[in-house]
Formats: C-alpha cells, structure tokens, sequence
C-alpha cells in the first residue's frame, strides 16, 4: 500500500481494524459503497484479535476459540472488496468528514461521505506508586507480546488488579506453559452484593459459561491473593517487587520480575471528542460514554461510533454494532436494508449487552486505585503527582484543561490516554462534585503527534496560502 | 523480563541493530517487542525526570516505547516493525531537534 493508493474521497471511511470496523467495512462494502479501512497497525484484528492473520502462537487451545473468531471476520473482509490501509495514524476527523491520515511518515486528506469510528478502548489507567518502573505493564500490553511475536513472561510473574481480561490472560499463560507467581486480585468485596441484582441476566449470558471454566482453571494453578486494597512496586533501574495488603493484613511483598496490571477498559475517546461528538460520564463504567442513537450516529452529521469506543461491551458487541452503523450509512447513501437484518442486529446485539451490568458491576475498580495520593505519578508524560493535582484545586483549580497550565498533565505525546480519567476524578473527589461536572481534556486534532513538517506538506488551497502569506 | 515461546518458531528471522548491540528478531516483530526479547528492559529515559522507561501499553497509546528508529527520533517502537539492518537507539530524554 502507497500513499498513492489511497483516493481523495469515499463513499465510508472507517477507522480501527477491531471486530467493529472489520464488520462495518465488510457490510458497507457489500451493500456497494466505495469503503476505505485505516489501521494504525501492521495487521488487521485490533487489539483483542491482534496478529491474527500472522501469530506465532498457532496452536488454537493457548489464546482460545474467541480469539479464533478474528479470522472468520479477517476472511469475511477480504472478500468484501474494502480497501484496507494498515500503518495509517488517522490524526484529525473535521465535521465536515475530511480525514487526515499519516501513511510512512506523510499526510494526506481523504473525504468520505460517511465516517464510523471503530478506535476501541485502551486499558484503564492503574496509578500506583512504581508504575511508571520498566518491567511494569498492563496486562494487555503482555498478552499482546504473545499473540504477536510468541514471548512468554521470564523470572516471576505477578498479575495484578481485576477484570476478565486478566483471568484470560492468566490462563492463556498457563495453557503455553508460563509460571505466575501470584495473583493480587483487587476485586473489592463489596462488589459481589452490587452484582447481585444483574446475576440472573449474566447466568443466561455466554460470559458466565466461559467464565466460570476459565475461574477455576486459573484459580486451580495460581496462588491467587483475594481482597487486595493497596499496590506498590518498588525497585531502581526496574521493579524489584510488588507490597500489598490484602484485607486488614499488613503490608506484605513479593520480588517480581514483571509486574503485569489491569483493572478494565474504557472507551478511547480522542478522535471522537475531538470532532465534537458529545460523551456524557457513565457512573456504571466510570468513564466517557458518547451519546448515541441505537446505530451509533452521532448529532455530528455522517459520522458514528461502533464498537467499545461507543461504551465497553466487548467484542462479540462490537460485530452488531459495526454492522449496524454499516446498515445507518447504507441507507443514509440510498442502498437498501432489509429490515429482516436489522432486526436480527439489534436483536443479536441485545443478547451480547446480557450480563454486561454484572459485569460492571463485580469488577468496577476500587476506588484507591482510580484516585491515587501523595506522590504517585498521575500523568505519565509529565511526571505529575497526585499531591500535585489536588493541592492545584486547593489553589482553585476547577477542571483539567486549567490543570494542564498549572502542571501540564495530559499535554505529553499520549495526550491524556493515559492519565484523563484519573485527573477528572481526583479533581470531581477534591472538589466534592460529579465527574460529568468537571469534563474532560478539550481535546483537538493532531490527536496523535506528527511533525510540524508532516502538516506543511499537506496540499494548500490559494485561500489558505493567502491567509498566511496575504499574497 | 521476556522469552520466546517456541524459538524454533521463531524463523525468519531479521537482523538490526539496538543499542549498538546486533539483534536477531522474528521477522513481523515489532522494535518494542525485539527489545524485550533481546533481554533489554528499558527504551528510553524520560525528558523530565530522566528515569528510564519501557513499553508500557504496546498498542499505541502512552508513548513510552518511544525510540530513534534510522536516526529518525521519537517513532514508537510498538507500531515499528523491524527490518534487516535498522539502526535503533535508545531515546535519552527529549526527541534531539533536527532527528
């Protein structure tokens, strides 16, 4: 693929290579429309099917059938006809849907007459003391290591945090053969009472099934550590080892070579706040939810969100939610849908969101691991504490744009991926009001850093060279 | 700390250099998983503190794995795949202007 492949407009233009954007990609190109797919990686899959056109990892019982599932959605959208650009940043996304994308190192602007954004969910953020030590990572991070190039953690291994995708991993490490030291689950106690009211919709959901077989195998092989309340790694040049608590015990600790971290997902949000797509706090997810109709689109005209990034449901969701946008778009550019699919979409789709609440639920993470205190590094760019933060609304500090004058947090390359959560609720807990109140990091493209080089090659209209040059 | 699964089935396999250091990949690796697989365990060090860091997210996200990829610096090394004979660097500090 060359930059010159690439047109100047389509009929869709989708963003993210997951189960949400293979699915709507394949759909919008059956139903005829000129459809474009821009990935940031090298291969198709995203993150929860990533490598799977090219793993290493080709025994099928280590990373499990669910992963499997990303070939049969590979497979589905290379017969499409879609074109697919791997490498490609998408860095901007304007209202009136011209996109510009950054392909080996320069940019160019495509157009499209409809816009779905498939960019997913990144790992929450797990600010603990020594998280920023190398030998540190989450947990996804680590499993990403395996489905892409075959490693296997060294030396003693400990999981940290709560979540199904922890269990997943731990057990995907013990069916190719990795040792884990210890599990530090973080699941707070009191979430099992909060579950309990969404069980029965989750005894009826393919979750629980998978679930509980994955549990106990895990539970099984691994000394698993229940009801830890505080995390730290400690160590030099690299973690040396993990202290914990666990219940009303004393500070405890164990040496550690990795320390791999987790505590959910959340929407990644930055290309969709930053066309003006409205989010709105979800107090279930403890996150940014945007606001959405039951297709996806968005009030911004022509452009949808499938998949996590439109609220986590995870990957079988994700399908149904491509899709449908892929139907919305379809008939927004004058091909017929059948209202036989649709139904079944929003049907199939319903029955995928089953046992999602429980799930909520049971893992939401603990406070004391969302809202960190004294000098735990919040934004890992630029090294702000949380000391940092809540004395800057002491000062009077109301929400996190001003918080970047005072500390620059979220102003380093990841641009807020990494800490935004974490500073929108230290600040709504300091200032003792909701999250929904104190918003979040205005958000504006290049949403990914790309040189200043890389924007002044951009193609010129004479309006703009005149509005610089007034010649 | 990281290993290979299955190193028989780890072919072909690519040559570059890390560090100034001679470096065997799996072809299809990604800079930042070379380096874990070559033992090293961090990548750069940061422009405000100076503590060395390593990939932390490995999907894009928080730019710690950021290298000087053929003289050209701040590439995150998560989304770069290697190549026979690239030259990667450890970034120290800051992105070096005119790299």
């Amino acid at each position: 693929m060359s930059a010159a492949d690439i047109r100047d407009s389509y009929d869709v233009a989708i963003i993210g290579a997951g189960p949400a954007g293979l699915s709507a990609a394949t759909s919008t190109a059956n139903a005829g429309l000129s459809t474009v797919l821009f990935d940031e990686q090298a291969g198709l899959g995203g993150q929860i099917y990533r490598a799977i056109t090219e793993t290493p990892v080709t025994n099928k019982s280590v990373l499990g059938t669910n992963y499997w599932r990303g070939a049969e959605l590979v497979a589905a959208f290379r017969s499409s006809g879609a074109q697919y650009v791997p490498g490609a940043t998408v860095w901007s996304l304007t209202r009136e849907r011209e996109i510009g994308v950054s392909l080996r190192g320069g940019s160019q602007l495509v157009s499209a007459r409809r816009v779905i954004i498939c960019t997913g969910a990144l790992e929450r953020p797990f600010p603990i003391p020594g998280w920023t030590l190398p030998g540190v990572m989450t947990a996804g991070a680590a499993q990403i290591l395996l489905k892409s190039s075959g490693l296997l953690p060294a030396g003693r291994t400990v999981l940290a945090g709560c979540g199904p995708l922890l269990w997943l991993i731990a057990w995907q490490y013990l069916n190719a053969g990795a040792k884990i030291a210890a599990i530090l689950d973080t699941t707070p106690g009191e979430n099992r009472l909060r579950a309990l009211p969404h069980c029965v919709p989750f005894l009826f959901s393919g979750y629980f099934r998978d679930g509980l077989k994955l549990l106990r195998a895990v539970k099984r092989e691994v000394r698993v550590i229940p009801g830890v309340t505080s995390l730290r790694a400690t160590g030099d040049e690299r973690v040396r080892s993990v202290a914990y608590q666990s219940g009303n015990r004393a500070e405890a600790s164990m040496p550690v070579d990795n320390l791999l971290l987790h505590q959910g997902v959340a929407p990644n949000v930055n290309l969709a706040m930053s066309v003006g797509i409205e989010h709105r706090w979800s107090a279930e997810q403890l996150c940014w939810v945007p606001v959405l109709d039951a297709h996806g689109s968005s009030a911004v005209d022509g452009i949808a969100i499938a998949g996590d990034g439109a609220g986590i449901a995870g990957a079988a969701a994700a399908e149904w939610r491509g899709r449908l946008a892929a139907m919305a778009a379809a008939r927004a550019l004058g091909r017929g849908v059948a209202k036989s699919e649709e139904t079944r979409a929003q049907r199939e789709l319903a029955g995928c969101l089953r046992g999602r609440a429980f799930l909520d639920a049971l893992y939401r993470p603990a406070k004391a691991f969302r809202q960190p205190s004294g000098e735990t590094i919040v934004c890992r760019c630029e090294e702000t504490t949380a000391r940092q933060i809540t004395h800057a609304v002491a000062l009077g500090c109301p929400g996190p744009n001003q918080m970047k004058i005072f500390h620059r947090c979220g102003m380093g390359p990841c641009q807020g991926r990494l800490c935004g959560l974490t500073v929108t609720e230290l600040i709504a807990e300091s200032r003792g009001v909701p999250p929904q109140e104190v918003g979040y990091y205005r958000l504006r493209p290049p949403v990914k850093p790309i040189t200043v080089g890389e924007v002044a090659a951009l193609p010129k209209t004479d309006a703009a060279v005149y509005a610089v040059t007034r010649m | 700390m990281f290993q290979r699964w299955q190193p028989e089935a780890a072919s072909p396999t690519v040559t570059l250099v890390i560090d100034g250091k001679p470096v065997t990949a799996r072809d299809g690796d990604t800079v930042a998983a070379a380096m874990f697989a070559a033992g090293l365990h961090h990548c750069r060090t940061t422009p405000v503190s100076g503590a060395p860091r390593a990939p932390y997210c490995m999907m894009g996200v928080c730019f710690d794995c950021l290298v000087t990829v053929d003289g050209i610096g701040n590439r995150q090394g998560c989304l770069v795949r290697v190549r026979d004979g690239m030259q990667v660097e450890l970034q120290l500090g800051k992105r070096e202007l005119g790299r």
